[in-house]
């Protein structure tokens, strides 16, 4: 029972840290300060699916934190190389 | 309580102080090239922190190798993924931070 709980209050504290997060987001001044504060969300997003996954007893929510990070990934890199003029980012 | 609950609410605590630091660097450091630091490094130890916690807490199944496949692919997109955006920063023409400015 004990690491059920804490698996469910570790998820609860992401979660507020992500709020937090967003602020850099939603004010950050340049382009790359919001990719990097959406990339750490996303990050936030796939620990907090993997923790619901072993709290709540529910497997498939691994397969959805994988996709997760690997879309987190592309739209990150994607975005960088986007916004330049000439590629070459990575 | 035994050794593995011990060892993981541990792991969750670690996991959760470093994903803590990661919030306070992304809000209060100066520039985009120290964010993207602190979102490589404390993000990528905080998130692999809890993600063998995970691993621990379910135990050894299948579902445990896509624990391992997400904690390995983790711990190498995350540090890429932040090269990229400090790389697009640079190209964009960003001045790094100083103190005397």
């Amino acid at each position: 029972m004990i690491v059920e709980d804490a698996l469910l209050l570790a998820a609860a504290a992401l979660v507020v840290l992500a709020v937090v997060v967003l602020y850099r987001a939603v004010r950050g001044p340049t382009m790359q300060d919001r990719v990097v504060a959406v990339n750490v969300l996303g990050t936030k997003t796939v620990v907090i699916l993997a923790l619901l996954s072993a709290a709540l007893d529910v497997p498939y929510f691994l397969d959805i934190a994988l996709v997760y990070a690997l879309l987190n990934f592309v739209m990150a890199v994607a975005i960088s190389k986007f916004t330049v003029d000439r590629g070459g980012v990575m | 309580m035994t050794p593995l609950e011990v060892a993981i609410v541990a792991l969750l605590v670690g996991g959760v102080f470093f994903t803590f630091v990661t919030a306070v660097g992304v809000i209060r450091l100066p520039d985009v090239y120290a964010r993207a630091h602190t979102a490589s490094q404390t993000d990528t130890l905080g998130a692999g922190l809890l993600l063998v916690g995970v691993a621990l807490a379910i135990g050894l199944e299948t579902t445990t190798i896509k624990t391992a496949l997400l904690l390995a692919f983790v711990f190498i997109t995350n540090p890429t993924a932040a090269h990229a955006i400090a790389r697009a920063a640079d190209e964009e023409g960003i001045e790094p931070w100083r103190e005397d400015q």
